[in-house]
């Protein structure tokens, strides 16, 4: 009897602050938008430019902090900014593509270090966009993620059949007279306003694992592009849940309990899973039909 | 120019194009008649991507002009189907084969429209023709050499073109394979489409197209492949010295 009661407790106590629940919800939004991003991503190998819009951003945070200016509005110029940059840059100059990134990311980074060093006392504040303070999101911060959120995913819902296009075969595309280039700086948009709202809640350092490792333990289990996005987006809810859990009952931070607990839900999959698991059962289908299947159960 | 009712699909005058300064395509004129089925040979770096490329619209000319059945293409690029090299597409993408063949009706749909059901069935009519409904909902990294091409030009047919472009479709297919493809080729040809397709497989050309187009940055020679595989002119096409076979009426190409 007192063990059920204990349990009940363990599992309702977390959600009788509101900052709890508000965290919550600021994390399930935050992990369906990554995660139908995130696909994207991790399908057209763009992590390092995720990581990168989110690490440019902190020139935007740092410069709106010192202004007086919405942080949010601060990080979306900075990201944005950043990524027209990368593709100008790596075009006009005949860089390489990371290059670019390279160069940019870690300049606008410089300059938010520049301008917090002018400062003192505010960087405690300034910290929470670094590492993430996803108990600190307020209501207006919540509202903020969810007229985004809500934006980015009706623009993928709308043009989802050019998205996939331009990302499968950009050539083909073209031939079809898509407008590839547009398309492309779109996701690249995208991909910042994402970053943006995942800011606050996880961090610069940690945001690129929520736009990837759900996607990713997508990828291990589903072969479709929608359905990567679906398994990615119950990846990031349930490491929500779980790391919010971690977080109050071993008090560590919240942030670091969420990603972790992706992560090891990524190494599970990775383990485990029926198509690409190491310890699963393979199934290599064209060798299968051929008859020469040679990947036996372990 | 030898059947009535000739009609020009593809009429290139003039074109001069390249990268960097570099010219791929020194002024190439030639003109392609409706229902052929035309090789396009030439050595590496002759030009053929590119004069495909330029065709499509996907890379401006230096100087000439592309009509199709007399439109300017800008405004003909739905009379178009494009084929491009299987190395270049990303075979680990997850898409099923279904998915693919669609995206051939993505350009003629616009934007914020889905498929209707006639989309749906155009495709199913596409993937019969190329013999794959079977494995329609398979992701396109489970398919094998010859599947891949047929989902590719399943995807082209999806276009509704009136021609079709097609860039190295025999690249690295077994003779049975190729076989497979030419008889697919030689349907769609009969269903009154015109086929330019870009091969290095001249025995192929020699046997089974209409026409044949030897490119080297130049148009070295344009017709029947009878009149225009002679050594003398592959000889100018490909700079090396290649020994044509005449065996029963056929044609075979080879090295010496």
């Amino acid at each position: 009897m007192s063990a059920i009661s204990d349990l009940t407790a363990y599992l309702t106590d977390p959600w009788a602050s509101e900052f709890m629940v508000r965290s919550l919800l600021a994390l399930i939004m935050i992990s369906v938008v990554c995660a139908v991003i995130g696909s994207f991503v991790v399908v057209k190998g763009m992590a390092f430019i995720g990581d990168a819009l989110a690490h440019a951003s902190f020139g935007g945070v740092a410069a709106a902090f010192v202004l007086g200016g919405s942080v949010y509005l601060g990080a979306a110029v900075a990201a944005i900014l950043t990524s027209l940059g990368i593709v100008f840059v790596s075009r006009r100059a005949g860089l390489r593509f990371d290059t670019a990134i390279g160069v940019l990311f870690v300049g606008a980074f410089a300059l938010g270090i520049l301008i917090v060093s002018r400062q003192e006392g505010y960087i405690v504040d300034l910290f929470s966009f670094v590492f993430g303070n996803v108990l600190g999101v307020g209501q207006d911060d919540l509202l903020l993620i969810a007229v985004i959120g809500a934006a980015v995913l009706v623009l993928v819902a709308a043009f989802y059949k050019e998205l996939l296009f331009t990302a499968y075969d950009p050539a083909m595309a073209a031939a079809a007279g898509l407008p590839v280039a547009a398309i492309q700086y779109g996701l690249l948009g995208l991909v910042a306003l994402t970053v943006v709202i995942a800011l606050k809640a996880v961090g610069i350092v940690l945001v690129v694992a929520m736009l990837v490792t759900p996607a990713a333990t997508g990828q291990l289990l589903v072969q479709r592009l929608h359905l990567i996005m679906a398994v990615g987006a119950g990846v990031g809810v349930m490491s929500s849940v779980v790391g919010l859990y971690l977080s109050y009952h071993a008090d560590v931070s919240a942030s670091a309990a969420v990603v972790l607990t992706a992560t090891v839900l990524f190494l599970l999959t990775f383990l485990f899973s029926p198509r690409r698991g190491i310890l699963g059962l393979r199934r290599p289908s064209i060798l299968m039909e051929a008859g020469e299947g040679y990947g036996s159960p372990r | 120019m030898k059947e009535e009712g000739f009609r020009p699909a593809i009429e290139l005058s003039d074109l001069w194009a390249g990268y960097n300064g570099q010219a791929a395509l020194e002024g190439v004129t030639l003109t392609i008649e409706e229902g052929c089925l035309a090789g396009l040979v030439g050595p590496n770096g002759s030009g053929k991507s590119t004069l495909l490329r330029v065709i499509l619209g996907l890379h401006r000319p230096w100087r000439g002009e592309v009509r199709l059945f007399g439109q300017k293409v800008d405004r003909a690029r739905r009379l178009l189907g494009y084929m491009p090299q299987v190395e270049l597409v990303d075979w680990a993408f997850p898409v099923s084969v279904f998915d693919v063949v669609m995206m051939g009706r993505y350009g003629r749909l616009g934007p914020l429209r889905r498929p209707t059901r006639r989309d749906q069935e155009l495709v199913w009519h596409c993937l019969e023709e190329v013999g794959m409904t079977d494995l329609a909902q398979r992701q396109i990294g489970e398919l094998s050499g010859g599947q891949q091409r047929r989902i590719l030009i399943a995807r082209t047919l999806a276009q509704e073109p009136r021609i079709l472009l097609l860039d190295e479709p025999f690249a690295g297919l077994d003779a049975a394979a190729q076989h497979a493809l030419l008889d697919l080729f030689n349907e769609v040809q009969a269903a009154g489409k015109t086929l330019l397709v870009a091969t290095h497989d001249l025995t192929c050309v020699a046997g089974c197209f209409h026409h044949a187009v030897l490119l080297n940055r130049k148009i070295i020679a344009y017709g029947e492949p009878e009149t225009v595989l002679t050594e003398e002119i592959l000889n100018a096409t490909f700079q090396t010295h290649l020994l044509l076979v005449n065996v029963e009426g056929k044609t075979y190409v080879g090295h010496q």
